[in-house]
């Protein structure tokens, strides 16, 4: 067996389950005035604490949510709507093209319904925005943009984006700049502070923390509308009553995916180093998807496209064997598109149905990658005569 | 002669999100057989969730299918085939429409997707064979060949639209409700019995990527607007006006709107379509009886037949069988009935029976009526 999809999830750690399984037992909603509410809400707040540190944050910049998908939800939609109370002129939303569905459809939500203009940002081949492309957006029109939204790191292809400077850009236009964090948290440097950011998404489930819990960092200044309304919780930002053992939970996640960041990134970036190291050996005509550069991509990423196959063909083979991983691509209704992300970087949508993601974590040893090393060449070689249907 | 191979085979099953596919899957399994089950997508923009069932092109069907695989303990993957369906099947139905004929998308499906586009697919893959939940049965012979045989309850065999195989594919074919002679009940209390919850969902029916059901408007949309015509008596007096050929089947008596009577008073019937003309003509049900009918594309299970021969035929999905003698010249088909028949559609498909034995199947391409020749379109 070898789990090669850390990306979609990653097992919680141990300490993780304990933490919560602890607070499973105890009984108190955080919002509650009495002394099992208290207790509660000690432990939110502790939690929260405790992420703020992890992510360069004040606590109060924390907003817990349901997970990155509602945080994203949150960053978009609020603060498109805030900008535009403040200003009507505000209807742009200046995103790149290679962002998580939760960002994506949530723009395109906006267009449809709410008046957005959308403009994609460009990016380039390995699916990166540069700074001159956001400065070049905003200066069409500064008056008119109500947010800027790029992803910390794609979550597909691994590329990493120049986030502190794109958030310099937009700052000096006064534009709130959001980034979903989501797959970055854990394996680069994530600093909420020193990024410039307005918001900044991330989540518990992609750390070894529990499912159904995420955050948006918010800076004290930015108060977006909210999506949820009802009692008040989060700063009147995201009301509902908050998960205590989850919070707990992804607090202890949180800390392990801060403290442990620097030797987890070299040593799976060495991992990450030999598989794709294996994979170009059995199948020399791979192509390695986003930055080929180490520090230009997430250290446990590592994205394939195999001229000639079908993703669908590759996973089926390879899950026949235990090898688990993911095609990488959008998946709607079960049926399998072109990645978005990969027809955004110039891919011909022929070869961006022969995709395979692998990304490691913090289980992932080198018995997988020989695993996947013995496998891959046969298993395409099989998917190249079924062909592409 | 025996059913099917003992030797455990890797089995790609087709499944629908219905209950007979759910339940076949079910039976591979349980006999030993390495099964992967598969849902095909097949529409492009899948309807979502819909009460009435219809067909198996919901995310709902998919879903249903998902929850049989993880019951039945089978790996289970979506297959987009919707570009495949959409050329092979869709445009084909369309076409046909177009010509005056009357296609038989579910056969033509049986043809080019399941036992072709998938079963390609899977044999790439190192599959055997592929299963799915037709009620037929495949005869292996001591001589190594195959056979395709009605199902066991004739009530229930759907060999008609598995007519098209040939013996290749029918070498790795596989279903395993063929030799069911159970009641439709009865599959639906194995399925119970096995805990597959899609053994109450309704048995789907109609064409499976027209969502509503309206196939006239379905054909609007893709033909154009509707035109309106003529509908013409046996003379070519105008009788009525319709509103677009699209959608009218030879034999068709309802929906005709005509305003009054025939001069006899008795019941009329679509007799021809033209396209060509925007006209249809209808006349009295003797009208529609036919002595013989030429069909083209041919497909033999098995060698095919040499000189005239003596079979039986169906004409139809659910239709009955009719005593035919039937000759291949040059590719072409002629089928002669020993009774005159009614209700004989160019476009559908002529399936000849050797007693329960499929020899082969073609389209019909004109018909042979009492008093004169009809050709297509």
């Amino acid at each position: 067996m070898a789990y090669l999809d850390h990306a979609a999830t990653t097992p919680m750690l141990p300490e993780a389950i304990a933490a919560m399984t602890a607070q499973l037992a105890v009984t108190g909603n955080a919002s509650s005035l009495h002394a099992a509410g208290r207790r509660a809400r000690r432990t939110v707040e502790e939690s929260r604490e405790t992420l703020a540190d992890a992510l360069g944050a004040r606590p109060s910049e924390v907003v817990l949510t349901s997970g990155g998908t509602e945080a994203d939800n949150l960053a978009v939609k609020g603060l498109y709507w805030a900008r535009r109370d403040a200003d009507p002129r505000r209807t742009r939303v200046l995103a790149s093209p290679v962002e998580h569905h939760a960002v994506l459809d949530a723009v395109d939500w906006l267009a449809e319904h709410e008046g957005a203009t959308v403009d994609y940002l460009p990016v380039d081949s390995y699916g990166r925005v540069h700074p001159d492309a956001l400065r070049e957006a905003l200066v069409r029109n500064p008056d008119d943009v109500a947010l800027v939204t790029v992803m910390w790191a794609n979550n597909e292809i691994g590329t990493i984006m120049p986030i502190r400077e794109l958030a310099e850009v937009a700052s000096e236009f006064g534009v709130p700049m959001h980034s979903d964090a989501v797959q970055a948290f854990g394996q680069l440097e994530v600093d909420f502070a020193r990024s410039g950011l307005a918001a900044m998404t991330v989540s518990a489930h992609k750390i070894g923390g529990p499912f159904g819990i995420g955050a948006l960092l918010l800076g004290r200044d930015q108060s977006p509308v909210p999506v949820l309304h009802g009692g008040g919780q989060e700063r009147h930002v995201r009301s509902g009553t908050l998960d205590v053992p989850a919070v707990a939970a992804f607090a202890v996640a949180g800390r392990h995916a801060a403290d442990g960041r620097e030797n987890f990134a070299r040593s799976i970036g060495a991992l990450r180093d030999e598989l794709a190291g294996a994979v170009l050996k059995a199948v020399p005509d791979a192509l390695l998807g986003g930055d080929p550069a180490p520090g230009g991509r997430l250290p446990a990423n590592a994205h394939f496209t195999f001229p000639g196959c079908e993703g669908d063909s590759l996973l089926l083979l390879l899950d026949a064997q235990g090898i688990e991983c993911s095609t990488g691509s959008a998946c709607t209704a079960g049926i399998a598109q072109p990645s978005h992300v990969l027809l955004a970087t110039g891919t011909d949508p022929a070869l961006a149905r022969g995709t395979l993601r692998f990304s490691l974590g913090h289980t992932s040893t080198g018995q997988d990658v020989e695993e996947l090393a013995r496998a891959i060449g046969p298993a395409v070689e099989r998917a190249r005569t079924a062909g592409l249907s | 002669m025996t059913q099917t191979s003992q030797r455990p085979l890797r089995v790609l099953a087709a499944m629908s999100g219905g209950v007979d596919s759910a339940v076949a899957a079910a039976r591979a399994a349980e006999a030993g057989h390495d099964v992967t089950g598969v849902h095909l997508a097949l529409s492009a923009n899948p309807q979502s969730f819909r009460t009435g069932a219809r067909g198996c092109c919901t995310i709902e069907d998919s879903r249903d299918a998902r929850r049989a695989a993880d019951v039945i303990g089978i790996p289970f993957y979506v297959w987009d085939l919707a570009e495949r369906f959409r050329e092979d099947v869709v445009d084909d139905f369309v076409a046909e429409y177009e010509a005056g004929r009357t296609p038989n998308p579910c056969l033509r499906c049986n043809e080019k997707i399941k036992f072709a586009a998938l079963l390609d697919k899977a044999l790439a893959l190192g599959f055997d064979a592929v299963c799915t939940g037709h009620y037929a049965t495949v005869v292996l012979n001591e001589d190594g060949t195959r056979e395709m045989h009605r199902a066991s309850d004739m009530a229930k065999d759907q060999s008609y639209v598995l007519g098209v195989l040939d013996e290749k594919q029918l070498a790795h074919a596989m279903f395993p409700l063929g030799d069911t002679l159970t009641t439709k009940d009865e599959i639906r209390a194995e399925a119970e019995r096995r805990g597959l919850a899609v053994a109450k969902k309704p048995d789907s029916h109609d064409i499976c990527f027209i969502a509503d059901g309206d196939t006239q408007g379905f054909l609007a949309g893709r033909l154009g607007g509707p035109a309106e015509g003529d509908i013409l008596d046996e003379s070519g007096s105008k009788v009525g006006t319709h509103e677009g050929v699209f959608g009218f089947t030879i034999g068709q008596r309802k929906g005709l709107r005509i305003g009054h009577p025939a001069p006899d008073g008795k019941p009329r019937y679509v007799l021809d379509i033209s396209p060509v003309n925007n006209t249809v003509t209808v006349g009295p049900v003797e009208a529609l009886d036919v002595t013989a009918l030429t069909a083209i594309k041919p497909r033999w299970c098995g060698t095919a037949p040499s000189g005239p021969g003596t079979y039986t035929a169906q004409l139809r999905a659910h239709g009955g069988e009719t005593e035919v003698t039937a000759e291949l010249v040059d590719g072409t088909l002629t089928v002669t009935f020993a009774e005159p028949v009614r209700g004989v559609a160019p476009g559908q498909a002529v399936v000849l029976y050797d007693g329960t034995r499929v020899v082969g199947s073609a389209t019909i391409a004109t018909t042979v009526r009492k008093e004169r020749a009809v050709a297509s379109g």
